[in-house]
């Protein structure tokens, strides 16, 4: 894929920065970089994607203290120019906190770590992030968290049913998210958060294509 | 200049599920305790922080409260604030 480069924001506890990678050019042939969260010149990607992990240890709250890094600050320019940004896992919860989506992600109602498979409604197709124009509605993607629970006001949710912003809700709620939400985008679409793993769902050998659709569409203008 | 203390309390929302406070109401059942109505656990905050005066601190404990040290959506906070 010439002349396309998605750009992996690595946190101080980001850890799924590699499989992101991974996911990108060894299954896509799409050319990654890497940008350190200190970093504020975006300016040579196309694309962004904020992986999962424990950014900054996930202190105060989940992906809060992330929010104030100078990229995060950056991202804004980024996301009204039009350019698609992923947020997976920790990288969704951050996109909450800094008010990209809206809503926020708090622990698990059960209050375990749950680390699973999970099969997920395709709900919307705005920003064209899943391939639901086929027959295909239900996808099935691995979820890796302890807080992953959805929640938002009524008011917040009527907005996101309204605006079909809920992308992805999971067919057996595993953590007592609002309204079984799983991933959510903004009204534009062009941002895309989501608790599920795309990127541990690209190859057959390890469980799975399911996640390929998502990264893939990353580069959609 | 002069110099406070804070506290800040921030505790989930009312309207939020607060699975940690029913597991420990739950734990504080089996310890034998009766009575209990509702548990729900939130955290404290401490800062020393100086400023010109009390409003002008206040100012700043506003703007950490609301950007920083809770998240509005599922939270509340409330503080004290002491001269030292």
């Amino acid at each position: 894929m010439v002349n396309f480069t998605v750009g992996v924001v690595v946190f101080p506890g980001s850890n799924c920065d590699r499989d992101v990678s991974w996911a990108l050019e060894g299954c896509l042939d799409i050319r990654t970089k890497y940008l350190w969260h200190e970093s504020s010149d975006l300016s040579d990607v196309d694309a962004i994607v904020l992986p999962g992990g424990f950014s900054y240890g996930d202190y105060l709250r989940c992906g809060a203290i992330a929010r104030f890094s100078p990229l995060i600050n950056a991202l804004d320019d980024f996301v009204k120019s039009g350019k698609r940004v992923l947020g997976i896992c920790n990288g969704f919860q951050i996109l909450t906190e800094s008010g990209f989506l809206p809503g926020a992600l708090t622990a698990n109602k059960n209050l375990n770590f749950i680390c699973d498979d999970v099969e997920l409604d395709i709900i919307s197709s705005k920003g064209g992030w899943f391939n639901n124009g086929s027959e295909k509605q239900t996808i099935k993607l691995p979820i890796a968290h302890g807080e992953g629970r959805y929640h938002c006001d009524s008011d917040t949710l009527k907005k996101l049913v309204d605006n079909e912003l809920i992308a992805l809700r999971y067919k057996n709620n595993p953590n007592g998210s609002s309204f079984d939400i799983a991933g959510i985008t903004n009204e534009k679409g062009n941002v895309l958060g989501l608790m599920p793993h795309p990127e541990r769902a690209c190859d057959e050998t390890i469980g799975g294509t399911d996640g390929l659709f998502t990264l893939k569409s990353l580069i959609l203008k | 200049m002069d110099q406070f203390a804070v506290k800040v309390f921030v505790r989930l929302r009312p309207s939020v599920l607060d699975p940690a406070g029913e597991a420990t109401k739950s734990a504080s059942i089996k310890l034998g305790a009766e009575g209990i109505k509702s548990l729900r656990i939130g955290k404290m905050i401490e800062v020393k922080i100086e400023g010109n005066g009390e409003n002008e601190v206040r100012e700043k404990i506003d703007l950490l409260c609301d950007r920083l040290f809770a998240n509005t959506v599922i939270e509340d906070y409330e503080y004290s604030l002491e001269k030292l």
